[in-house]
């Protein structure tokens, strides 16, 4: 299998294949002693991964090991265990420790566990593969979760002596939360079962009846044993039951790295290039979609609309450019536009929302504090945001939904956010790109949080709605629109311009009304699925509000108004 | 999430777009930032993607050169033609206080030596400029402690690294916030490795210093290594004859601690057939690694890269 010990006699033909690779990224997870160092070192040293004076320092820290574990304890860990297999000869060929390959750290080596993701990297004759490398132990659910976000596909460990341990349900749990299509079962240790059919399948099944409804696009189990090498990179003669293949010839079946070119175009505003007064470009990477020179398309969050006149890069301008390319992209007018704002297409543009529901995975010290400032961070924009409510916490011993007032270190719950600006966004399960954002504690500038979005606040259920028992989305269903306030400005004349605004929002079949005053009772009939327009001087009130609602701005025309408000609708159901 | 089978992507081309998207979105967010400028590879590759990160633009940040005196003379050459062609701003850095009282790769030994010349001049470097942030080209496959390391690295007000307060890194989401004194280390070419580097080198036409090739060159057997005479500096120990040797090294450093590698390649295609085949991992060369384990480790923890 160790593809290239034939010697590379043409540079041009190895860089051919070579550049012609996908990149796949990869994360394995398990629990603790479940062996996923021993699985990757196999991988790496199988794969051409390592080099030989890696392999030799392995070896060295193998001996020395074995030594004073023989020394110490003759019987004590699994090392020990395998010198005296392979005394006994029934070890095949040479004996290293795999593990101690990846084990970086000093704590680590001395505490034998991972404490923190580390990233390897191999190739196979199709992929150039990134595997983040995570820690198993509860305390670390987070940089599991780290390792995940970026992920195309998991493998999930399980010791074939243990069966599926919550922390095994909890990795699969969160590997479908962070949208991994492509699930591989691998129960290890089969040879500490006599690689027993039987075991591996309960083992299986029961992982997989978890892990069927979790939505992924496939499943599948592999008998292996990392430490031996079976069904790893070879297919192992002590399983002729398997029909499954290797673990390795899935990763180079799997459907290659997801694109986003063919989901609408975000462009979201990274930089702007401003070298002369004859150049004003806009520097970005593509999160998804396409640009071509020429195209319409619209400037959010001020829904100006212009066209794209030109894609730089240095290698010259070009025509057509997709994702996940960075590019500049220079436009006909000169619209004002900063970091943060959003290029789209005038069709199937993002959402508008300031306020959210998004699933959290907490990671800071300090418990959710609701009272507490935080910023969002979602794709260029950084926004002062609160967390307005706990909607549930995930139960990770059985995954079932529990009332809670806030979140610790690695919980994962459901979550009402309102942001001080909107957030340019679509929903996770569209675009991992848009719908991704992190949660920054404004004071200590530690990121606190993990978040994906699903839509806007109130959408998904009747929970938010206590005494009422039609849901929002039944409301929604019934106006076709999910209602919001509508703050106006402060200014003089805006109360006149309400009734032309509620006019015009009429016309175009929308079921709105001017509130003046009371906040209680525009919240409320927002709460019916009603347009409100919010119009008062009174600080209170508006501060009271703006958390709530729309601001809009002063400078913009009653189009510009229409616009804004129709925006932060989301687009009607099928 | 959509997906399409029509339009494949090589991994370079991914890992450039990548590796642009970190070099913006750190000029965005940071005040302050600087480009360490090694001279080597990685160091050339970085600034390349900078350039087309930036395009048509000039580099929005100066290059930061911590010099311990003691590099290959063919490295100061080019490290100032290789500026002055393109224009970069060039910072050089030494620790003055290290220079004066004479420490030496020869008379106190690797540890020491890299501690004050590296470890210390980069930290009097970034403080004195007032630095928030510095890009360097490390890689998580060169050493197993970097493989933990993060894009955004985030270092106290000491620079000191601390593996276990690391920030979380999910998506290309990047939390470049600071307090003042605190400072970002940043590393876009986390993702690459030897090979891409060298790839990326051949199909985008990168300057490297020639002593990257092979050529003879004047050179003692040390330790297992062959350690190149670039000047009179050199301390040769009892019983250590110079020889000429067909050389070529595959990281670059101060060249009293450098060991180079024989060798016959001449082209960056050469190099990479000669990599392929002869698979010993590139920081294997470097002396100060391996003083014992975990030393990079520890290095980092004190503000080393």
């Amino acid at each position: 299998m160790n593809t290239s010990l034939q010697p590379v006699t043409d540079v041009s033909v190895f860089l051919a294949s070579h550049a012609d690779k996908e990149l796949l990224r990869l994360v394995v997870v398990g629990s603790v002693d479940d062996g996923k160092s021993t699985l990757i070192g196999r991988l790496l040293y199988e794969c051409d991964g390592l080099f030989e004076d890696q392999i030799s320092a392995v070896r060295r820290a193998t001996a020395k090991r074995a030594a004073a574990a023989d020394g110490t304890n003759g019987n004590g860990g699994p090392l020990a265990q395998g010198l005296q297999n392979a005394a006994t000869g029934t070890l095949p060929g040479e004996e290293l420790d795999f593990s101690l390959f990846t084990d970086g750290l000093r704590a680590e080596r001395e505490q034998g566990i991972t404490i923190d993701v580390a990233y390897r990297y191999f190739s196979t004759p199709r992929r150039k593969v990134i595997v983040a490398d995570t820690p198993g132990h509860i305390q670390y659910t987070r940089n599991m979760a780290t390792g995940a976000s970026t992920a195309d596909a998991a493998v999930i460990l399980a010791d074939a002596r243990l069966g599926v341990l919550p922390q095994t349900r909890r990795h699969a749990y969160i590997a479908s939360l962070l949208g991994i299509p492509y699930l591989a079962v691998a129960v290890n240790k089969m040879d500490m079962v006599d690689f027993d059919r039987a075991v591996f399948e309960r083992i299986g099944r029961e992982l997989a009846d978890f892990a069927r409804p979790l939505g992924f696009t496939q499943i599948r189990l592999f008998p292996v044993s990392a430490r031996q090498g079976d069904n790893i990179t070879q297919a192992s003669g002590r399983t002729p039951w398997h029909e499954g293949g290797t673990l390795l010839a899935w990763l180079e079946s799997l459907p290659h790295q997801r694109h986003l070119d063919a989901a609408p175009l975000r462009f979201p505003v990274q930089y702007v290039l401003r070298p002369h007064q004859n150049y004003r470009g806009f520097a970005g990477q593509i999160a998804s979609g396409s640009v071509r020179v020429g195209d319409e398309v619209m400037v959010l969050p001020s829904q100006r609309r212009t066209r794209v006149t030109a894609i730089d890069t240095f290698e010259g301008t070009q025509e057509h450019q997709r994702a996940p390319h960075s590019v500049t992209l220079r436009l006909a007018d000169e619209v004002d536009i900063s970091r943060g704002d959003v290029i789209t297409h005038l069709e199937q543009p993002p959402a508008v929302l300031h306020q959210l529901e998004a699933m959290l995975v907490w990671f800071g010290e300090q418990p959710l504090d609701r009272s507490r400032r935080y910023l969002v961070k979602h794709t260029t924009r950084t926004v002062p945001t609160t967390i307005e409510q706990v909607l549930w916490r995930m139960d990770l011993e059985n995954l079932s939904e529990v009332p809670a007032e806030s979140l610790s270190l690695n919980d994962i719950g459901k979550v009402h956010l309102v942001c001080k600006r909107p957030l340019l966004c679509d929903s996770y399960r569209d675009n991992r790109r848009t719908g991704s954002f992190i949660v920054i504690d404004a004071l200590t500038h530690d990121t606190v949080a993990a978040g994906m979005i699903l839509g806007p606040a109130g959408a998904s259920a009747g929970r938010t709605q206590a005494g009422s028992l039609i849901t929002a989305e039944e409301r929604r269903a019934r106006l076709g629109q999910s209602g919001g306030v509508f703050l106006l400005p402060e200014a003089p004349e805006a109360e006149e311009r309400a009734f032309q605004l509620e006019r015009r929002l009429f016309d175009l079949g929308r079921h709105v009304t001017v509130v003046r005053g009371d906040t209680e009772v525009a919240l409320a009939l927002a709460e019916t699925g009603l347009f409100v327009l919010f119009h008062t001087t009174a600080p209170q009130a508006r501060r009271a509000l703006r958390d709530h609602g729309l601001a809009l701005e002063s400078s913009t025309d009653l189009d510009g108004w229409v616009r804004q408000i129709l925006a932060t609708q989301e687009r009607p159901q099928p | 999430m959509s997906e399409s089978t029509s339009a494949r992507l090589s991994h370079l081309t991914v890992l450039e777009a990548e590796s642009i998207h970190i070099l913006r979105e750190t000029v965005a967010e940071f005040a302050n930032p600087v480009m360490l400028y090694s001279i080597g590879k990685d160091s050339q590759v970085l600034l390349h993607l900078a350039r087309k990160a930036f395009h048509p633009a000039p580099l929005p940040f100066p290059l930061l050169h911590v010099d311990t005196t003691w590099k290959f003379r063919d490295m100061y050459t080019f490290r100032d033609q290789f500026t002055a062609q393109h224009g970069f701003r060039l910072l050089v850095h030494q620790n003055r206080q290290a220079l004066a009282a004479g420490i030496n790769p020869f008379d106190h030994g690797s540890q020491k030596y890299t501690h004050a010349m590296k470890t210390q001049a980069l930290l009097e470097a970034l403080a004195q400029h007032g630095f928030d942030a510095a890009f360097g080209g490390a890689r998580r496959d060169e050493e197993k402690s970097r493989a933990k390391e993060r894009v955004f690295s985030f270092r106290d007000r000491h620079g000191q690294w601390d593996p276990r307060r690391q920030r979380p890194e999910l998506w290309n989401l990047y939390n470049g916030r600071i307090d003042a004194g605190e400072s970002m280390r940043v590393f876009p070419l986390s993702n690459w490795t030897e090979l891409d580097v060298w790839h990326y080198i051949l199909q985008e036409k990168i300057p490297v210093v020639p002593l990257y090739f092979a050529a003879e060159r004047p050179v003692v057997e040390r330790s297992g290594n062959l350690i190149m005479i670039d000047d009179e500096r050199m301390r040769l120990r009892p019983g250590e004859k110079p020889s000429l040797k067909r050389v070529r090294f595959r990281t670059l450093g101060c060249y009293p601690l450098s060991g180079a590698i024989e060798s016959s390649a001449t082209t960056v295609g050469e190099v990479i057939l000669e990599m392929v085949n002869a698979r010993q991992s590139e920081r294997q060369g470097r002396l100060i690694d391996h003083d014992e384990e975990g030393s990079m480790e520890l290095k980092k923890r004190e503000g080393y890269f």
